[in-house]
């Protein structure tokens, strides 16, 4: 067994034969007699001494990660297959993905964000069969986890989990302006957020190019007021006068942040909601997450764990929820030569007796696409979790009522909703200049 | 037996036969020659004419990623052209080059004359002065991050520590800070190549020229208009060709920095054809985007060499 640990370059990787500690591990928590009879049945077979690579998200929450390297550990003892985690940031995993695909060489499977499979949907390898054995055994797929996986009737990727976005606020904060919680409508936001300006901390939400936070909160805009970016035929429908509404509700709402928001990355709201500068934001359970962790040896960490909760967002004058959710679908790319072996892998992962710990791990982190994993503990174990539990079933998808395809992938990895809304925000462009910008560029994806 | 006495007579010479073509070429100067570039030409072929090709190329079809394109003419650069945001980026890079070079240029030509000079630690303060060219450009980059954090700027926490400011500075949320704030810490890194190359330049410059001035009674400022500068302007040819043609490619600093945020008040060509190609999968696009830049570049360096190296001294003439 090998250790390799993250260096401090960016692009460090990991070397997946996992961890001395994640080996110590398995060795008291039974994975690795779990995997070994699994492996006498497993419904696919590795190729003999086949060796993969994945290139995953760099985690959030290092109790997931040793949570994923044990299972990893646990497989590969199993099965004699060899696993090489590659750790990229967020926003690394997409041209990454999108350069060996075009190449035809590089890692057998990649993990990242939302649509990815869907820019190149003739790259990735059927995995119907792991879908459906999956679907089947632990009581179906999230419908948006459909959405996600399939393109023409196949399944692309194996939407391994979600990531629920959600709003993250100060109890105490939000007192001081005068309010008890979040509130249900956006209107009602809207005026929390203005209170919170006037007599306590501002809120922020991230616009700059934010994958995942960013895309969030727009995204939610937009929808709760009926904007869209396409129709249910994929026709370009954002020049609208509901996009116009959404626009000047983002524009009145981010008069309320505090500065520098415009200038936000997925990273920033984190650390400005942990250094008590921000009341209100959007973002996983991650930072509770690092709250509690810190909270033993900081008590700054303590008051802001103590103190800090998750609500979903505000409906907007739809009606209905809008929230928009991260999905994290994994695909394995064609030119792999150990096809089955990611396939066992992939469905190695998710059998419940790995996928339970794993979630557990993940403090809430990540949010399953599986009904069966409804009943996992996390969900019940910390109330202030609860919130992400059916991530899965609230979000919308990408490309809204459209299709989740390439041209949604597109749209959202250009960031036309973002930077419409970004630059009313900032005041670089009407509401009239901003919506023609992004028809224009939308007409051109959806040609 | 006389003759046994007599020498042999000499074995017969092979008649002289006549030179192939290959014993010609063996020996052909100009065929030896061409043998001699054909690694060079071939490194050149490959790793820079056929990318170019290729790119021009994909930037006529409607490639996306995983996918082959079709021949589609010049419809990329008629969208491109009438995108909003391209005519942003185009203004972005020219805006950014332009003012970081002259930035660079003032800074660097500054501090070469001030190097030039007897100074105590001299060839401790040259390296000094290398540092920010040494320290790779995406970790200046986190560095500047952090300096710019909206939250935890160390210039804003000074300024509000001293009482001048209630409130943080907002480096790369407003539009034109983002711009000021990417152009500085461009030139903050462009300074020491700049500077370091004018001063090897200075250096060449013989002493006698500037006795003889002296002697004429020639004033600092005489002798830098009329003797420095001339005699630099080869070498400030080549520096800020290179400098411009860095500045208007740059890509690392601002990816890092700003994304091209705010709204795109930071995106530049090269970033944006980064992100249309590679993030967004239009292959095509992203080229078309690219191979526009070529104009502008061929333009800066021929300002430089045209318009910097004209003297005829430079050019062999008395």
């Amino acid at each position: 067994m090998t250790i390799k640990t993250p260096s401090l370059d960016r692009r460090s990787f990991l070397s997946g034969t996992a961890t001395l500690g994640a080996g110590a591990m398995l060795a008291g928590s039974g994975l690795t007699d779990f995997a070994r009879a699994w492996a006498q049945s497993a419904p696919f077979k590795p190729e003999a001494n086949a060796s993969i690579q994945l290139l995953r998200w760099k985690r959030f929450i290092q109790a997931e990660e040793d949570g994923f390297m044990a299972l990893v550990d646990a497989f590969s003892k199993a099965t004699g297959v060899k696993v090489n985690v590659i750790n990229e940031s967020l926003d690394d995993v997409q041209p990454k993905a999108s350069v060996a695909a075009n190449t035809n060489q590089g890692p057998d499977m990649f993990w990242g964000l939302y649509s990815l499979p869907h820019l190149f949907p003739a790259k990735c390898t059927d995995v119907s069969d792991v879908c459906n054995y999956l679907g089947k055994k632990y009581g179906g797929w999230a419908p948006t986890a459909e959405t996600y996986g399939k393109s023409q009737g196949k399944w692309i990727a194996l939407p391994v989990a979600y990531n629920a976005n959600v709003i993250n606020y100060r109890q105490s904060m939000i007192e001081k302006a005068g309010f008890k919680s979040i509130p249900k409508d956006t209107a009602g936001f809207l005026e929390m957020m203005k209170a919170l300006k006037a007599k306590s901390v501002p809120g922020g939400f991230a616009l700059g190019r934010a994958s995942g936070d960013g895309n969030a909160w727009v995204h939610w805009v937009l929808w709760s007021h009926g904007g869209n970016t396409v129709d249910k035929a994929d026709k370009v429908v954002i020049n609208s006068p509901e996009t116009a509404k959404a626009l000047e509700y983002a524009k009145a709402l981010s008069d309320t942040f505090v500065p520098g928001t415009a200038s936000w990355n997925d990273a920033f709201n984190n650390k400005a909601f942990l250094a008590g500068e921000v009341s209100v934001t959007n973002n996983g359970v991650s930072i509770y997450a690092a709250a509690k962790a810190g909270a033993d040896k900081d008590p700054k960490m303590k008051e802001i764990r103590d103190d800090m909760n998750h609500s979903t967002w505000p409906v907007g004058p739809v009606g209905r929820p809008t929230e928009f959710h991260i999905a994290y679908p994994m695909l394995i790319m064609k030119y792999s030569k150990a096809p089955n072996a990611c396939k066992a892998f992939m469905t190695f992962m998710m059998e419940a007796e790995n996928y339970n710990k794993w979630l557990e791990s993940a403090v809430a982190y990540l949010s399953h696409p599986l009904k069966a994993y409804d009943a996992n503990p996390v969900w019940t174990s910390d109330p202030k979790l609860g919130v992400a539990k059916t991530a899965a079933w609230d979000t919308l998808t990408a490309g809204g009522q459209g299709s989740v395809g390439e041209r949604a992938a597109s749209a959202l990895a250009d960031f036309v909703v973002l930077d419409m809304f970004a630059s009313v925000c900032t005041g670089r462009e009407t509401v009239q200049g901003a919506m023609a910008v992004a028809d224009r560029q939308l007409k051109r994806i959806y040609r | 037996m006389t003759d046994a006495a007599l020498p042999r007579s000499a074995p017969t010479r092979a008649p002289i036969r006549e030179a192939t073509a290959w014993d010609r070429l063996k020996t052909n100067r100009n065929w030896l020659g061409f043998w001699f570039m054909v690694p060079a030409a071939a490194f050149l072929i490959l790793f820079l004419a056929y990318p170019l090709g290729l790119g021009i190329w994909l930037s006529f079809t409607d490639t996306r990623i995983g996918r082959p394109g079709e021949f589609i003419g010049i419809e990329n650069y008629e969208w491109v052209l009438g995108d909003r945001k391209f005519q942003d980026a185009v203004f972005n890079t020219l805006f950014y080059t332009t003012i970081a070079s002259i930035a660079k240029f003032a800074i660097g030509l500054y501090l070469a004359i001030l190097l030039n000079h007897h100074l105590p630690f001299k060839a401790m303060i040259r390296a000094i002065v290398l540092i920010p060219f040494i320290v790779p450009t995406v970790l200046s980059a986190i560095a500047f991050w952090w300096i710019f954090d909206p939250t935890f700027s160390i210039i804003s926490w000074t300024l509000k520590e001293m009482g001048w400011r209630t409130t943080n500075i907002n480096f790369l949320g407003d539009a034109w800070n983002a711009r000021w704030s990417v152009i500085f810490a461009n030139v903050w890194r462009g300074v020491p190549f700049i500077a370091i190359t004018l001063l090897a330049g200075l250096q060449t410059v013989p002493p006698s020229l500037y006795e003889a001035a002296t002697l004429d009674g020639a004033t600092r400022w005489q002798m830098f208009r009329h003797i420095t500068y001339p005699l630099l302007t080869p070498i400030i040819a080549v520096v800020m060709t290179f400098s411009v043609l860095f500045t208007f490619t740059d890509f690392q600093l601002i990816k890092v920095l700003t994304n091209g945020g705010p709204a795109g008040a930071t995106e530049l060509m090269a970033t944006m054809s980064y992100n249309t190609a590679i993030l967004g999968g239009k292959i095509g696009e992203g080229a078309a985007i690219s191979t526009a830049m070529i104009p502008f570049l061929l333009g800066a360096i021929m300002i430089s060499w045209f318009g910097l190296q004209r003297r005829k001294w430079q050019q062999g003439e008395d």
